[in-house]
């Protein structure tokens, strides 16, 4: 993976992990980039979009847009598996999460990703285990 | 005075309800203010508070980088929460290229050391985010003991952080190889899908790690196979399918190991099959583990059912209703059609549905894959498909489309009949994305199929008058109407509808072509050129044509008057040679499906040049015959002026057509030199489009027994030439006629003087060095006349 945008429609980015280095123009240019292509898509088109050398994955979740980037040769499939399941995750954790939930407690959400990401690849996928961990970094602090 | 530090949800809350974009900024620059201030006086409680403040602000775009060395400070406090904001921090506002982040290091091996679960993991994971190359070469040791500690929580992230090492500092992987083999007999699947994946990218890495890794082949597919035989544990499935993660990444990692080599693929063959038939694929989870699958036996030196079965599963997505599922099929198919072609060729008919599809990527692919499936036996249905998707498809996809629809014609074309049909099609249907050659073809192949000329001119003709707009069509049809006119008119043709043409209204059409205005200029030269050929085939009188040539004698286009004042020329002066000048053209021969056309003149010149000797009115009927053979293919012919009869001038005349950078009249060649084996000789040429300019081909063979190194040649010319040397092909001349060296030399001679050289050599041959200087005098008289 390359890096996780989580951007609502208006283009707002909500969460950006970065497992690439970039400058943060370069960022900044790559968020709206990827905004401008992830919203022109429609139900008629696929999931899977190319972008510069790699491939972007991404699913609307009511308002927002949750886009993996990927390199071109990665299973597409299996990432959109594990959009969803970091989705539920993130639902289980906050109950029935919405967009403020988001943004109120961002530095929670990171932690969601680093549970459930590491250096750019899948690292846990069982959901219980997750949470069993969220909820002990939550009573540490 | 510090105002008390608002709590991290009132802030953004604040910024929330800020109504617009400079009150948001307005409200940011103030807390970033109280951030800084308070950072200076060090406010131990609540700093973690101000730098999440800080981070969010960040988020939202603003700078905040002054918050760095603060969070060095909170991640070397003892506080849990100061760590979290503090690596949080680091991971955001620090990056390799920041030269604080190696302040960190220290802060991270401290930390790694300690015995704390949750802090091990977080600096785990800051270094496999940002960890940079010094970085990592300074903590490997420490990841490499964490690898082995019994927490799993700790191993799950100590191994993904082990990837990143390497993939930063590939010359880690030695570390971390041994581990390898131990950590996979985990029984806990988040550290084995890391311990896979830690696999994976060192076996990308290095081909001894490779070899290293087949051994556990059988391991690994022990594992897959309880994966997918036994039932699942509820807390990894994912729709029905256990762990599909894992599955994925194992087989990946068996496709690379599997990759050219034989025994580890006969290991894998029954597994995969099983895979593939027990894997339920009607949830996105299954397709992908079935994809997955694909891809190994793909890959992999598998059985030939094995492969079919591969296919099979492709065409099952093909068929399947999700778009997504379909996009990645063909994409897999495309890349297999290679190799699998009749396997392929079963799901043709899918394919071609899919080529309606409203999302352009989708039709792309499936407009290459069609492209590719195309073949003799099913070429006439497939061009049905594609002309009937030229139709309606989005105009980038149609000059694709056009372009492989002609190149299937061509390869696959069962009759000349049906071919020409084709090509009329895609022409009145999609006429302006073709490319240019295809207008060359198609006349080059009408004029091959004599039986088809009165059948073509009709069926043009009737294109023609229905729709004047498609350019390329529209040259075609002036061509053949031009040509074969006596045959539209005789009103019989088997094989279209009695179609009663009148002279009239073929003129009428051919001036309305040239009136259009959407008729491009080199349109209406051929428009032009057409009536003039129809002046000697129709039978009635010629006044018509005569007054449109008169018209465009004073035409502002350059070219057309030329040709109009050449015609007028040729119906005043020179009435009697008209018929024989308009003949009918000889077939024109191509080289390949690309049109060379240099290659065609070249030849219709040697056989000029041959005829030279030949009485000058065949003479001048040949010339013109190559000047209708120029005004079909080549746009850009211009025409000698009117008819000289000396055969001398009509070869210069010849060589004044800009077309061609062929030796017209070739000038012989000329030896300058010969010593002890090596000889240099001069070949000429005077490109026709600038008469000053004269290019010399500077041949050095070598007969001799031995080498002739270092050798150089300089030239030199009288004052008003102007003499450009080019890099030779090389300094040495090998023996035993090897291959020549050659250097080109272009003279330009404006005051047209005659042309000396003067050579000067410089070179070693059989041990000694030889310099030679000497004068060219007898060039021959047309290099600078």
């Amino acid at each position: 993976i390359r890096f996780i945008l989580i951007q609502n429609r208006a283009g707002k980015t909500r969460l950006a992990k970065w497992y690439m280095q970039f400058d943060d123009d370069e960022k900044q240019k790559l968020i709206e980039e990827v905004h401008a292509v992830v919203t022109v898509q429609d139900a008629k088109h696929t999931i899977f979009v190319e972008f510069r050398n790699f491939k972007i994955i991404y699913r609307r979740y009511a308002g927002l847009y949750f886009c993996l980037c990927v390199d071109v040769n990665d299973n597409n499939l299996a990432y959109l598996e594990a959009i969803h399941n970091f989705v539920e995750v993130l639902n289980e954790y906050f109950h029935n999460i919405c967009e403020l939930d988001l943004v109120f407690n961002f530095y929670k959400v990171y932690t969601v990703v680093d549970e459930m990401f590491l250096a750019g690849e899948i690292r846990e996928t069982s959901q219980t285990k997750v949470l069993k961990q969220l909820l002990m970094l939550q009573s540490l602090e | 005075m510090v105002a008390s530090s608002l709590k991290l949800q009132e802030l953004i809350q604040e910024i929330r309800e800020a109504k617009t974009q400079a009150q948001e900024r307005e409200v940011i620059q103030k807390e970033c203010a109280h951030i800084r201030a308070s950072f200076r006086d060090g406010d131990p409680l609540h700093s973690h508070r101000q730098l999440a403040k800080l981070l969010y602000a960040h988020m939202l775009g603003y700078p905040a980088h002054f918050g760095q060395m603060e969070c060095l400070k909170l991640i070397a406090s003892p506080r849990f929460t100061d760590k979290r904001v503090g690596y949080l921090g680091a991971m955001l506002l620090l990056d390799e290229r920041q030269d604080a982040h190696l302040l960190i290091t220290n802060s991270i091996k401290n930390d790694l050391s300690q015995g704390i679960e949750a802090v091990q993991g977080l600096a785990l994971c800051t270094l496999s985010a940002m960890g940079s190359a010094e970085m990592c070469r300074d903590l490997a040791p420490e990841v490499e003991k964490l690898l082995l500690q019994p927490s799993a929580y700790v191993r799950k992230k100590a191994v993904l952080t082990a990837v990143h090492m390497i993939r930063k500092v590939p010359e880690l992987s030695d570390t971390f190889l041994p581990p390898c083999a131990q950590l996979l007999h985990e029984r806990h699947h988040g550290v084995l899908l890391g311990t896979v994946t830690l696999i994976t990218e060192l076996c990308e890495r290095s081909p001894a790690a490779l070899k290293h890794f087949r051994k556990v082949v059988p391991q690994l597919v022990h594992t897959l196979r309880t994966l997918v035989m036994t039932g699942c544990s509820t807390e990894h499935s994912v729709s029905g399918v256990s762990d599909p993660f894992l599955q994925v990444q194992i087989l990946r990692l068996l496709r690379i190991l599997g990759r050219n080599h034989e025994e580890s693929s006969e290991t894998m063959n029954d597994l995969l099959a099983q895979v593939a038939t027990n894997t339920d694929a009607s949830r996105n989870a299954g397709s992908a583990v079935l994809f997955e699958t694909v891809l190994t036996i793909m890959d992999i030196r598998s059985a030939a059912g094995l492969r079919v079965l591969a296919v099979n599963i492709l065409g099952r997505f093909l068929l399947n209703s999700d778009r997504n599922i379909r996009y990645v099929a063909l994409t897999s198919l495309l890349k297999l059609v290679q190799s699998d072609h009749s396997a392929v060729q079963r799901h043709r008919p899918t394919v071609v549905e899919c080529l309606q599809e409203p999302d352009a990527s989708l039709s792309r692919r499936a407009l290459e894959l069609s492209l590719a499936l195309v073949n003799s036996s099913n070429v006439r249905t497939m061009t049905q498909e594609l002309q009937g998707f030229l139709e309606s498809c989005p105009p980038d996809l149609r000059a694709d489309c056009a372009s492989g629809i002609l190149l299937a014609a061509e390869r696959f074309a069962p009759t000349k009949r049906w071919h020409i049909d084709t090509i009329l099609r895609v022409l009145t249907t999609a006429g302006t994305y073709v490319r240019d050659d295809a207008v060359a073809n198609l006349i080059q192949l009408i004029g091959g199929a004599q039986e088809l000329h009165a059948y073509s001119v009709r069926r043009l003709y009737s294109a023609l008058a229905e729709d004047i707009s498609q350019q390329p069509l529209v040259q075609v049809a002036a061509w053949c109407i031009g040509e074969y006119g006596d045959l539209l008119l005789e009103g019989t043709c088997e094989e279209t509808e009695p179609l009663q043409v009148e002279e009239d209204m073929v003129l009428t059409l051919l001036e309305r072509v040239l009136q259009s205005h959407m008729s491009l200029p080199a349109t209406r030269g051929y428009a032009l050129t057409a009536l003039m050929k129809l002046s000697t085939r129709l039978h009635g009188d010629n006044n018509r044509i005569c007054q449109v040539m008169s018209i465009y004698g004073s035409c502002q286009d350059v070219e057309l008057q030329q040709r109009a004042v050449e015609y007028n020329a040729l119906f005043r002066k020179y009435d009697h040679l008209r018929a024989a000048v308009l003949e009918k053209m000889p077939l024109v021969e191509r080289g390949g499906p690309q049109v060379n056309e240099e290659a065609k003149e070249s030849k219709e010149v040697a056989q000029l040049s041959e005829a030279a000797p030949v009485p000058t009115e065949t003479q001048a009927s040949k010339l013109l015959d190559l000047l209708d053979l120029l005004d079909g293919p080549s746009e850009n012919a211009q025409h000698p002026p009117p008819l000289d009869p000396t055969p001398g001038d009509t070869l210069i005349h010849l060589l004044d057509l800009p077309c061609a950078p062929l030796p017209s009249a070739p000038i012989p060649n000329l030896k300058v030199y010969e010593r002890e084996g090596l000889q240099l000789t001069l070949s000429f040429v005077r490109p026709p489009g600038t008469p000053t300019l004269l290019l010399i081909t500077v041949t050095a063979t070598n007969t001799s027994g031995g080498d002739v190194t270092h050798f150089i040649c300089q030239v030199a010319v009288p004052k008003s030439f102007q003499l450009q040397l080019q890099a030779p092909s090389g300094d040495t001349v090998p023996a035993q006629g090897g291959l020549p060296m050659t250097q080109l030399l272009r003279i330009l001679n404006p005051n047209k003087a005659p042309l000396r050289l003067k050579l000067r050599l410089t070179y070693d041959h059989f041990g000694q060095s030889v310099q030679e200087i000497f004068e060219v005098n007898n060039l021959p008289v047309e290099t600078w006349q």
